[in-house]
C-alpha cells in the first residue's frame, strides 16, 4: 500500500527503527472518583515484537482496557490519570509527546479496534466517509482519491460489493461486517501495532472465527504486532504467542502461550483454566474460584488475589505485593509459591 | 409418557411486519420460531444452542407464556396450555420459571432483595400465607448461597454473580419443576460463571429440577446439558444427546458451529478441523426456500432449495438431523 505516491508518513522525531514497536514499562493509571481513588493499573509492563501477538487476559475490571486506552492516549482525563511509567513506540516515550505529535502516532503507527463496532463508528456518516477521512486528514489526499482508497480497504477486509457498500451507514451493516469496517479503518494507514480490545466478544462464534481468521491474515501480510485484549481463554489459545495475565491492575503472570496453558505458575491463572467448561471434554466438575475480584478502590494489601487463593500464607497478606519471579528464562509469575502452583513438569 | 414435563408440538411464532399507521397492512412476518417440536423429561437438562437471531429467546418466551404462539401446542405436564382455562394456565405457569440473561436489568433497582424474591408470592398468594413468606425468602437466599441477612439490601449492592443468584432464588420461589435459563451466565466473568453453573447443577440434584438451558456458548451447554437442540433461523436442525451432538454431529451447520469454537489448548492450534462459514445469517423475515442453511452450506444441491429437509433419523445419522446429506463428521476432536 505504501508504494502509492500520494502516501507519505508524517514524520516523528526520535524514532529508532531498531527499537521494539511497543514497550510498556511500569504503567500506573488511577481514576480519581468521588468514592476515592481507583487504582486501575498498578505497574504493568510488557514488550511487543513486530509480527507478534501478545494477549492481555483478564476479567472485567482488571485494568486491561484502561491499559489499552493509556497506550492510545484516549484515556478520559479526568477522572483517569496516568501517574507513572513509560509507553515506548520504537524508543519514543509517547507519554512525553505533546498532543499534536501524539496524533501522528495514533492510527498511523499504533491503531486500535474496539469491542462494540456500532458505538465506535459514527452513525451519521457513511462508512466510506469515515474511512476516507483518515486519508484526507493524515495523508492530505483529495476527497476522490480518499474515497477510492476507502473502497480498496473494504475490499481488503472482504466486504462484498465494496463499491456500493462504501456509501452505506454503519447501521446498514451486520455485526460482523461492522467489525470488518472497523478493522479496515484501523489498518488504513498501515500501523505497525494494532490493539484489539475484545474484538469478537459481541459476535457469534461462526462470525468470530471469520474475524479472527481475517485479523491473522492481515497481521501476517504486514508483519504487524497485535495486542489482543480479551477474557476468552479459547481465542487466546488459538492466536496468541505470549500472554500477560492481569488481575487487579497488575500483570500476575507472563509467559509463552504453551507454558501458561500446560503449566500455569500463578493460582489465578490456574483457577481460570480450571473454571472454563471445555467443548471437547465432559463431566469434570468446574472448580470455581471462590469469592469476587477486589474493588479497585480498596485492593487488599500484599497479593491482591490472596483472599481468593488456596495457597495464601501470611506472607501473601502483607505488603509489598509479590514481585514477578523468574520462573524460567522466558516467563515470570507474581506468586511467592509459584513452585508449588506449577508443580513438577 | 408421564416423565415428559414439557412438550411442544410444531410451535410457531411469527411477528407480523406491517405498513401504514391508520390502515395497517401486513406485508410479511418475521418467522422467529417456525415449527419447533421438542420434549423435556423430568430431571434432565435440555440445551438449546444457536446464534443470535435464531429464535432461541423467542422460544424461551413462548415456553414460559410471555408470548402466545401463532400456532402449535405447548404442553406443560401433559396439559395443553392453549386449551385450558385462564385460571389453570395461571397455575400451570407456576411450574415453569425463567432465569434471565442480564442480572443488571432483570432486577428492579427500587425493590429490596426480599421484595424481589418474594414477589412471586404476591402474584400467586395462595401458595404461602403472608406470615411465612419472609422466612421462606431467607431460606431461598441461603439455598442459592447468599447471606439470608441481606434481605433488606438493594440489587446495586451485589455483584453480577450474586445478582444472578438472586434471579435464581426468585425463579425457585414457587417450587417449580421446570426452570428455563435464558443465557444465565453469558453476562458473567469466567470465574463467576463457574460458580453459577455449579450452583445450577447442585440445585438440580437437590430439588430434582428440569432445565431448559438456552445459550450461545457451546462449551457451557456441553458441560450442563444431557440433550442438546441446535437451532438455525427458527427451526431445530439437529437434536440429540450431548455425546451425539458434540462427538458425532451430522448437520453441516452444527459442524461449522462446533468447529468455530476456540479450544483453550494451544497445542491443538492448527490441528483442528475448522470450517469457516461465509456470509451472514439470512433475514428471518425472508428465509431461503427449502433448507434454510443452504445459502451458507458447502454441501448444498438443487434438492436443498426445493425440498425442506425434515428433522428425522437418517441412514448416516443415528439421531434426528434436518439435512438431506447428514453424515457424521467429528470436528471437535479431529486430527490429534
Amino acid at each position: 500500500m505504501s508504494t502509492d505516491v500520494n502516501v507519505k508518513m508524517e514524520a516523528l522525531a526520535g524514532v529508532d527503527p531498531d527499537a521494539l514497536p511497543l514497550q510498556v514499562k511500569d504503567l500506573h493509571v488511577e481514576f480519581r472518583t468521588r468514592n476515592g481513588i481507583a487504582h486501575a493499573v498498578n505497574g504493568v509492563s510488557f514488550d511487543l515484537r513486530a509480527g507478534e501477538t501478545r494477549a492481555i487476559l483478564g476479567e472485567s475490571g482488571c485494568g486491561k482496557s484502561v491499559t489499552a486506552q493509556a497506550i492510545m492516549g484516549i484515556l478520559d482525563t479526568p477522572p483517569g490519570f496516568i501517574t507513572g511509567g513509560e509507553i515506548l513506540y520504537r524508543g519514543v516515550d509517547l507519554l512525553k509527546l505533546p498532543e499534536s505529535e501524539r496524533r501522528k502516532v495514533r492510527a498511523n503507527r499504533v491503531a486500535m479496534i474496539f469491542q462494540d463496532a456500532l458505538s465506535a463508528l459514527n452513525p451519521v456518516f457513511t462508512v466510506g466517509f469515515q474511512l476516507a477521512e483518515l486519508f484526507r486528514k493524515h495523508r492530505g489526499m483529495s476527497r476522490q482519491d480518499a474515497k477510492a482508497r476507502a473502497v480498496e480497504l473494504l475490499d481488503l477486509v472482504k466486504i462484498p460489493a465494496a463499491k456500493q457498500r462504501v456509501n452505506d451507514y454503519p447501521h446498514q451493516f451486520s455485526g460482523g461486517m461492522r467489525q470488518r469496517v472497523m478493522i479496515a479503518m484501523a489498518l488504513a494507514l498501515d500501523p505497525e501495532v494494532l490493539i484489539a480490545d475484545e474484538p469478537t466478544t459481541a459476535l457469534d462464534v461462526t462470525v468470530q472465527a471469520q474475524i479472527m481468521a481475517l485479523l491473522a491474515e492481515l497481521q501476517r501480510e504486514r508483519n504487524m504486532g497485535l495486542v489482543l485484549i480479551t477474557h476468552d481463554m479459547g481465542v487466546v489459545a488459538d492466536v496468541a504467542d505470549r500472554i500477560s495475565v492481569m488481575y487487579a491492575g497488575r500483570v500476575i503472570e507472563e509467559a509463552g502461550v504453551n507454558d501458561i496453558y500446560a503449566n500455569p505458575a500463578h493460582p489465578y491463572t490456574k483457577g481460570l483454566l480450571e473454571s472454563i467448561p471445555r467443548l471437547d471434554l465432559k463431566g469434570h466438575e468446574l472448580s470455581a474460584i471462590k469469592g469476587l475480584p477486589p474493588m479497585l478502590t480498596n485492593i487488599p494489601p500484599g497479593c491482591a488475589f490472596n483472599p481468593r487463593c488456596g495457597y495464601a500464607q501470611d506472607v501473601c497478606r502483607q505488603d509489598p505485593a509479590p514481585p514477578l519471579y523468574q520462573v524460567s528464562p522466558s516467563r515470570t509469575a507474581a506468586c511467592h509459591f509459584w513452585k508449588e502452583v506449577k508443580g513438577d513438569e | 409418557m408421564s416423565d415428559v414435563v414439557l412438550e411442544t408440538r410444531d410451535l410457531v411464532k411469527h411477528f407480523p411486519l406491517t405498513r401504514g399507521i391508520v390502515f395497517k397492512k401486513q406485508y410479511g412476518a418475521v418467522q422467529a420460531v417456525d415449527g419447533v417440536s421438542l420434549q423435556l423429561r423430568r430431571g434432565e437438562t435440555l440445551g438449546i444452542v444457536g446464534e443470535s437471531g435464531c429464535g432461541k429467546s423467542t422460544l424461551a418466551r413462548l415456553l414460559v407464556g410471555l408470548e402466545t404462539p401463532t400456532s402449535g401446542d405447548l404442553f406443560v405436564q401433559g396439559k395443553n396450555m392453549s386449551k385450558v382455562s385462564a385460571e389453570e394456565r395461571r397455575r400451570g405457569r407456576r411450574n415453569i420459571q425463567l432465569v434471565m440473561q442480564d442480572p443488571y436489568t432483570s432486577l428492579n433497582p427500587r425493590m429490596t432483595v426480599g421484595d424481589i424474591v418474594g414477589e412471586p408470592f404476591e402474584v400467586h398468594p395462595d401458595v404461602l400465607p403472608k406470615a411465612r413468606r419472609r422466612a421462606k425468602v431467607q431460606e431461598l437466599l441461603d439455598l442459592v448461597g447468599l447471606n439470608p441477612d441481606h434481605i433488606t439490601r438493594y440489587p446495586h449492592q451485589f455483584s453480577g454473580g450474586q445478582r444472578q443468584r438472586i434471579g435464581i432464588a426468585r425463579a425457585l420461589a414457587l417450587n417449580p419443576e421446570i426452570i428455563l435459563c435464558d443465557e444465565p451466565v453469558s453476562a458473567l466473568d469466567v470465574s463467576i460463571q463457574a460458580q453459577v453453573i455449579n450452583l445450577l447443577e447442585k440445585l438440580q440434584k437437590e430439588l430434582g429440577l428440569s432445565y431448559v438451558f438456552i445459550a450461545h456458548d457451546l462449551s457451557v451447554v456441553r458441560h450442563i446439558a444431557d440433550r442438546v437442540a441446535v437451532m438455525y433461523l427458527g427451526k431445530i436442525i439437529e437434536i440429540g444427546t450431548e455425546d451425539e451432538i458434540y462427538d458425532n454431529p451430522t448437520h453441516p451447520y452444527t459442524q461449522a458451529l462446533l468447529s468455530a469454537v476456540p479450544v483453550p489448548d494451544p497445542r491443538r492450534r492448527g490441528h483442528r478441523d475448522q470450517i469457516v462459514l461465509t456470509g451472514d445469517v439470512p433475514s428471518p423475515a425472508n428465509p431461503p426456500s427449502g433448507c434454510r442453511f443452504r445459502t451458507r452450506c458447502w454441501k448444498a444441491q438443487d434438492i436443498c432449495a426445493e425440498q425442506q429437509p425434515l428433522l428425522e433419523i437418517r441412514d448416516k445419522s443415528g439421531h434426528p438431523s434436518a439435512c438431506h446429506f447428514a453424515e457424521v463428521r467429528d470436528v471437535v476432536h479431529a486430527s490429534e
